[in-house]
């Protein structure tokens, strides 16, 4: 009977392999590349079997309320938090049993309040998740078992857990006090940064994979435009005198290359933006008040070669990607040489980061789609979570034994939400 | 994108519409130093003075001069409204002067992050002393382009590509260098080997050869004895005839590839030359009919339609499942007896009902004794009469393939303008000795060009020379009147040879 049980396995995995589903078509046969970074070849791991997640059942006003309120948030580049909920409730990694669970997750949506422009403000935010934990640690006892260590939340905002779109006043937060023990997921990174927690998992941006799949063109229109970018420069609203914004970096780059031809760069909004993209060979990714930006993501699913000019940036699931194989990383200070910089690179280094951007695999990684697809990012998540595990026994802390301080913070924060 | 911008500009709207609350939570914060709140508030507002008539937010200047150790504390919200309310007064002044004085600003550290490279705070925005492009870099990058886009049409361009063989036919007269540069230059560019037959009405002529030996193509010149005629009912006639002979050339030279009809005057898209890459046998494609209607009592016409004027198209039409249903033609009525007849009249040149441009074919049809040679197609040397359009090679239309995805893409567009056919012109467009001063003859057979007063001459005359000799902007067609009338006085003595050449 033993063999027989093999052979059925052998079967079943041949016809997996045959029967995959191919996600978001875009190589047509090109010849790609496989991609692995430092924790191996993991990009098309599957989490399942690998770790269990228990989703706390918050009382709606923390999330489905919220979303009520403001349907937008679905749509802006934080709608990660949503819809890794909406994943999460659905997944096979989840379990209704919470003893048997390696790590924990509380829905609770603190970028979701928005001004008439659609844009977070996060002044009520650390007050949502203190709430939000203090529920959770006084129903359930997987809080105090371990102080966080083993829940994970999802902060998507600018400067993650330091919730404030402004760096100075972010720093000077710090991570929430609450969260110093969890896991943190988010879409900032900066490394020796102090909004950056030791452990954190970096993901992209969201960006609605529809409307891109929208906008492909054929793969043999010939890509003619050297360098690609559209944003601003400098931003008289905020930062009158220059210098501030990007950290001069978005404006040295206009100021050294606005009348190079080989540049394609402008503060215009086209409708053909996502075409272009498709035809440039660099698309310039530049920091702007914060280091992260949705372009990292519109250049893989375009196969434009993403040229980064943040310091010490720390880019999306950067374990199991490596980036700089991929992309050309270019310091704030090398701006005004970015032109020699881009053209001493051999062509076959071109081809071969094009090669890399081809597989599907690597542009899966960076969408979030509905309902979600094998390798998508959903999926990365939850590989960096069951890398970390097994959990470490200092994890778990003796009954009674407090690590955190709960009255820690500026006053504001302990207001009750 | 569209976030990312709003994402820039939502700080400006955030911080105009809660810019009280910044400060709010901060004197909520300090709410217990009230002394020294307002402290800081009449200095907050000796700074905002200060700052609005400088211009530029001194007091982070005083505040790193007088506190020059860790200075965390001090950097509160209100200094940054300070420079919000600043920010009205001249921000082009002060933006224009950064980049000038641009020579590393000391960054103002607040906190600088634990072993971080990156600071916050001020930052220079650096300038290279000569920020224009190198051309040597240009190329680089040029070639890299190049190299990238060999990649792409290996990967995704047509596997294993045949010759085009483009058929001209064309004939001497002034717009010849025109038309003929302009087809010239198009075949120059398509990235797959090309052999070029071009055939002359009225013989060879050194006009003509002169011109394609600059394309540095493989071209076949045949003259073909027959002059073109007047009429362009008969220039089309002569014009198949010749596009016949061209291909029994091609089928005596047994030239492999695919045969498409480049006449002179149209103008070819590139993506042409990649979707006749997928024909079979013989394929069509849409033509855009661009007429030229000069007459704006019939453009007034137009718009007394409903719907816009749209480009006329000619080419296959398909049905639903993409199969070829029929032929979409040209329609002549709107033009009845307004069209033109003869080269000379200015009125909308018509196509034919389908014109050969628009087709193409495998040259294996014509070749003699081909093993897998449809049964439909005609052979050559039967035909002897005129053949309207190529589907008269044909015994059954049905067979023709659509292309440039079932005709729905224009891929290249018919056009005939030709100048008059009195019209004079440099022999290879050359003015050769060049000109000086002309003195323009007063008895002209144009009713048009009025009569030059003698008073009048010499200004007139230095103003036009610079026009005729740079012979490339001649806007009214006046001046190009002018301009024949001139070549006519100085070329009289070789008017003799040249009248040989154009009639």
């Amino acid at each position: 009977m033993e063999i027989w049980r093999w052979v059925f396995i052998g079967i079943l995995f041949l016809a997996d392999f045959i029967v995959k589903i191919e996600p978001f078509k875009l190589g047509r046969s090109q010849p790609t590349e496989r991609i692995s970074g430092s924790a191996g070849d993991v990009l098309e791991d599957d989490p399942v079997g690998r770790l269990k997640v228990f989703v706390y059942e918050l009382p709606s006003k923390y999330n489905k309320k919220i979303l009520q309120k403001d349907p937008r948030c679905l749509n802006h580049m934080f709608a990660a938090e949503i819809y890794m909920h909406r994943f999460l409730l659905s997944s096979p990694v989840r379990t209704l049993n919470p003893e048997e669970a390696d790590w924990f997750y509380t829905p609770v949506y603190t970028t979701c309040d928005l001004t008439p422009n659609g844009l977070p403000l996060p002044f009520k935010s650390p007050r949502m998740m203190r709430s939000a934990i203090q529920l959770i640690s006084s129903n359930w006892p997987y809080w105090n078992r371990t102080e966080g260590a083993d829940h994970f939340f999802l902060v998507p905002h600018d400067f993650g857990a330091c919730f404030h779109y402004q760096e100075e006043k972010a720093i000077e937060r710090g991570i929430l006090p609450m969260l110093q023990r969890a896991t943190l997921v988010q879409t900032f990174g900066q490394r020796n940064h102090v909004c950056l927690k030791e452990g954190s998992i970096t993901i992209p941006p969201y960006a609605p994979p529809q409307k891109m799949q929208t906008h492909l063109i054929p793969e043999k229109t010939p890509r003619s435009i050297f360098v690609y970018f559209r944003g601003l420069f400098y931003d008289v609203g905020n930062d009158p005198e220059g210098g501030y914004y990007a950290r001069g970096a978005r404006a040295a780059v206009w100021e050294n290359f606005k009348d190079n031809p080989l540049f394609d760069i402008s503060t215009e909004h086209p409708t053909t933006y996502y075409e272009d993209m498709q035809r440039a060979v660099f698309c310039l990714c530049p920091l702007g008040w914060a280091p992260w930006s949705p372009r990292l993501v519109e250049a893989v699913i375009f196969g434009c070669i993403p040229v980064i000019i943040a310091d010490d940036i720390v880019l999306p699931f950067a374990d199991a990607i490596p980036w700089e194989e991929i992309g050309v990383y270019v310091d704030e200070k090398d701006v005004p040489n970015l032109d020699t910089i881009l053209t001493s690179i051999p062509p076959e280094v071109i081809l071969r980061k094009q090669r890399l951007l081809a597989n599907p695999s690597m542009k899966q990684a960076m969408l979030f789609p509905q309902p979600a697809q094998s390798g998508d990012a959903f999926h990365q998540v939850l590989n960096g979570l069951a890398r970390k595990l097994p959990h470490d026994k200092s994890v778990y802390l003796k009954p009674g034994e407090r690590v955190l301080n709960w009255t820690a913070g500026p006053v504001g924060d302990l207001k009750p939400w | 994108m569209k976030l990312s911008a709003l994402h820039q500009s939502y700080l400006s709207r955030r911080s105009n519409s809660f810019r009280s609350s910044g400060p709010l939570d901060s004197a909520s914060d300090a709410g217990y130093k009230s002394s020294a709140a307002v402290f800081w508030l009449i200095l907050h507002g000796l700074c905002c003075l200060i700052s609005l008539v400088l211009g530029f937010r001194f007091s982070r200047l005083v505040f790193f001069l007088l506190f020059s150790t860790s200075s965390s504390n001090l950097y509160t919200p209100p200094l940054r409204s300070a420079a919000e309310l600043a920010k009205t007064l001249d921000v082009h002044s002060v933006q224009s002067t950064n980049p000038v004085a641009n020579t590393l600003q000391l960054p103002l550290p607040n906190k600088t992050a634990t072993n971080s490279r990156v600071i916050v705070g001020r930052h220079g925005i650096r300038i290279r002393p000569w920020p224009h492009p190198d051309p040597v870099e240009v190329m680089k990058a040029h070639q890299i382009l190049e190299r990238v886009q060999k990649e792409q049409r290996l990967q995704f361009g047509v596997k294993d590509p045949r010759t085009v063989i483009a058929v001209t036919p064309t004939y001497v007269r002034t717009f010849q260098a025109l038309h003929l540069t302009g087809v010239m230059h198009s075949l120059m560019v398509v990235p797959y080997d090309l052999i070029w037959i071009v055939m002359e009405a009225g013989g060879v002529s050194q006009e003509t050869a002169s011109l394609i030996a600059k394309s540095g193509l493989k071209t076949i010149h045949v003259g073909f004895n027959q002059r073109m005629p007047n009429s362009w009912d008969e220039r089309h006639r002569l014009e198949s005839k010749m596009r016949l002979h061209a291909l029994r050339i091609v089928r005596e030279k047994k030239l492999d590839g695919i045969v498409m009809f480049a006449d002179d005057s149209n103008m070819h898209s590139l993506e042409l030359f990649d979707e006749i890459q997928n024909v079979k046998w013989f394929g069509a494609v849409s033509v855009g009919i661009l007429t030229t209607s000069t007459n704006s009592a019939e453009s007034l016409d137009r718009k007394e339609d409903e719907e816009n004027p749209r480009m006329p198209i000619q080419g296959p039409a398909c049905n639903a499942s993409n199969m070829l249903a029929g032929w979409h033609t040209f329609n002549i009525l709107p033009f009845a007896g307004k069209h033109a007849v003869n080269i000379d009249d200015r009125l909308t040149v018509l196509p034919r009902k389908l014109e050969w441009s628009g087709f193409v074919l495998n040259s294996r049809l014509l070749w003699k004794g081909g093993e897998d040679k449809p049964e439909w197609i005609k052979d050559i040397d039967m035909l002897d009469g005129d053949v309207e359009s190529p589907l008269g090679l044909v015994t059954d239309p049905s067979v023709v393939e659509p292309l440039g995805s079932c005709g729905r893409q224009v891929l290249l567009w018919w056009l005939r303008v030709e100048a008059r056919t009195d019209s004079k012109f440099p022999p290879r467009w050359v003015i050769d000795p060049p000109l000086d001063i002309t003195i323009p003859s007063k008895r002209t057979p144009w009713p048009d060009a009025p009569p030059e007063l003698p008073a009048k001459e010499k200004p007139e005359m230095g103003i036009q020379d610079p026009i005729v000799k740079h012979a490339t902007k001649t806007r009214t067609s006046r001046s190009k009147h002018r301009s024949k009338r001139k070549h006519e006085t100085r070329t009289d003595t070789q008017a003799s040879t040249r009248h040989a050449e154009q009639n």
